[in-house]
């Protein structure tokens, strides 16, 4: 099902843990959709000096925070701000397309780390589950049923499978 | 590495005895059972004799079993064929929330049709309650369906009291039994059903082969068209080999049920007790007796089932989660959901079930290899660090 970069991350994931006096720290999805993350990052001369992550979630989400991590390390917050959910898919040799979400929580969990530390106040963890890719390819798939639906149409809010307390 | 197979609830493997069985009717006696020349005769024979031996197992006559190719096509032909029978007298259909989907789905399908269904609840152990059934049922319920043992958490439900409660009410009472027959004693009249469903894929038969028995005078209406074959309410042409290997494997499970349910227990118990003593926050769930021989299923607090399987499968143990990732809809097991787990609780479920290769040294291993499963994936939670530093979930 995942391909052997993907399991490579599963298996050893790199950067993970708690950085104690972090600069930043973002946190996104929430443990009843099924996948959270939570980054913490250090920040010099506009650098990511570094990054860790800590992930309650899936093969796929913990193998996402950890590529992200890899991929963010030294950058500076603008070059990181530009990593999209579809760059960390192809950079793990792709994942299933019902497990594509995980991706856009892994963004999603450093940009707000990021918007953290650059607004210096603490920014609530915002707990959703993101319908869309953040560069809007053509086609989403519906983390609830699987099914490839136009982006901008809000398959996700129609479908019948979508939890009931979503 | 040695791969430890703990997925039985998903399909047993085909028993020797039945593989050797099925080769002469794979080879030689190929010819179709309407044929009524020798190949064909020879054909029929050997399923009718199947029939027997499996009618035999769960205490039916040969005339009340009809051969399917799964659990999932017997439900839909019992589902939809009996509320279609009966629907002058009534539209209402009652089920329990913890069904399997086949029931489920061929039950969402009657409703777009225009019938109705109440779904009863189970309690904490996944039990379904006899009054809540009563509740449910109305003048105009034609038709009950309970399952008779979960797959996923393996609690047994007391199926007898509630065909009875269906039946004085008038309603037909349909039980799916794939995970029941062939590990459990399943007797159909002592239990009280008019139909019920069966798979050998549960009980080291082939895959493709099942079973629904339908009590003599259970109206159905088919919803495949075609011959005569199984008294025409499942036409086509027969899986010849796939029926003679459900019916060694029916024979086999008749014979060595006992022995098979003692060993399994064994080495249920000895996971359950192992696994709660070494791990914390590790809750079981079902029944903690009523429950399939060889069923083992928990909760594990903290971290999701996916990540525990590919952990487990990394060092060789194959079992089944039903935590959101695992399922293609993303969504946390129904089953669960209705036994009133937690939702983040519910996405660390972990299923282990044992078969009869299964030995004590697998436990031992599973012993072994797990605990530092949960303590690498706790150390990378947010929950856990969470709770470890707040006290709090």
């Amino acid at each position: 099902m995942y391909s052997e970069k993907v399991m490579d991350h599963f298996r050893n994931p790199r950067n993970v843990g708690v950085l104690d006096n972090a600069d930043g720290i973002g946190e996104e999805g929430n443990p009843v959709c099924g996948d959270m993350m939570t980054f913490y990052i250090k920040v010099k001369d506009d650098r990511l000096e570094d990054i860790k992550f800590q992930t309650f979630g899936c093969g796929s989400a913990i193998a996402v925070s950890s590529m992200i991590s890899e991929m963010a390390m030294g950058k500076t917050l603008d070059e990181a701000m530009k990593i999209t959910n579809k760059d960390v898919a192809e950079e793990l040799g792709g994942l299933p397309k019902n497990k594509l979400h995980c991706s856009n929580l892994g963004a999603d969990a450093l940009h707000r780390a990021i918007e953290n530390y650059r607004k210096d106040v603490k920014v609530e963890p915002k707990a959703k589950r993101p319908e869309k890719p953040a560069d809007s390819a053509a086609h989403c798939h519906c983390p609830y049923c699987g099914e490839e639906f136009d982006c901008k149409d809000s398959h996700v809010e129609m479908c019948q499978n979508r939890p009931a307390s979503e | 590495m040695k791969t430890i197979y703990l997925d039985h609830a998903a399909g047993t493997p085909v028993d020797d005895k039945v593989v050797d069985g099925m080769i002469p009717y794979l080879k030689g006696y190929f010819g179709n059972p309407q044929s009524i020349h020798v190949y064909g005769e020879e054909a029929k024979g050997a399923i009718e004799a199947a029939r027997e031996v499996m009618a035999d197992l769960i205490s039916a006559d040969p005339g009340e079993i009809y051969f399917t190719a799964n659990g999932t096509e017997s439900n839909n032909i019992a589902i939809k064929g009996i509320a279609h029978a009966a629907k002058k007298k009534g539209s209402h259909i009652v089920v329990s929330a913890i069904e399997h989907q086949s029931v489920l789905h061929s039950v969402k399908s009657l409703v777009k049709e225009g019938f109705s269904v109440t779904h009863v609840p189970v309690d904490k152990h996944g039990v379904v309650s006899l009054e809540d059934v009563k509740k449910a049922m109305v003048d105009e319920t034609i038709l009950v369906s309970i399952m008779h043992a979960n797959s996923e958490v393996g609690t047994i439900e007391p199926i007898g009291e509630i065909a009875k409660v269906a039946k004085e009410r008038g309603a037909i009472f349909h039980t799916d039994a794939v995970s029941a027959v062939g590990n459990i004693p399943v007797d159909v009249n002592k239990l009280g059903v008019d139909s019920l469903s069966l798979s050998g894929s549960q009980f080291y038969g082939p895959k493709g082969a099942a079973a629904l028995y339908l009590k003599k005078g259970t109206r159905i209406v088919p919803f495949i068209d075609g011959g005569i074959q199984e008294d025409g309410r499942r036409p086509g042409t027969e899986n010849v080999p796939g029926i003679v290997g459900l019916g060694l494997a029916a024979r086999l499970a008749k014979d060595e049920m006992a022995d098979r349910a003692k060993h399994l227990t064994v080495l249920r118990d000895a996971l359950i007790s192992g696994l709660t003593s070494k791990i914390d926050h590790i809750y079981l769930t079902g029944h903690p007796e009523k429950r399939l021989p060889g069923h083992a299923s928990f909760v594990v607090e903290f971290i999701e089932g996916e990540a525990m399987l590919l952990s487990l499968s990394m060092e060789g143990v194959c079992v089944a989660s039903g935590s959101a990732c695992t399922s293609k809809a993303l969504k946390a097991s129904h089953v669960l959901e209705a036994m009133k787990v937690e939702t983040a609780l519910a996405q660390g479920s972990i299923v282990f079930s044992f078969g009869m290769m299964n030995t004590m040294e697998d436990v031992d291993y599973v012993l072994e290899v797990f605990p530092p499963i949960i303590e690498r994936l706790r150390k990378m939670s947010p929950l856990y660090t969470k709770y470890l530093k707040e006290g709090k979930k």
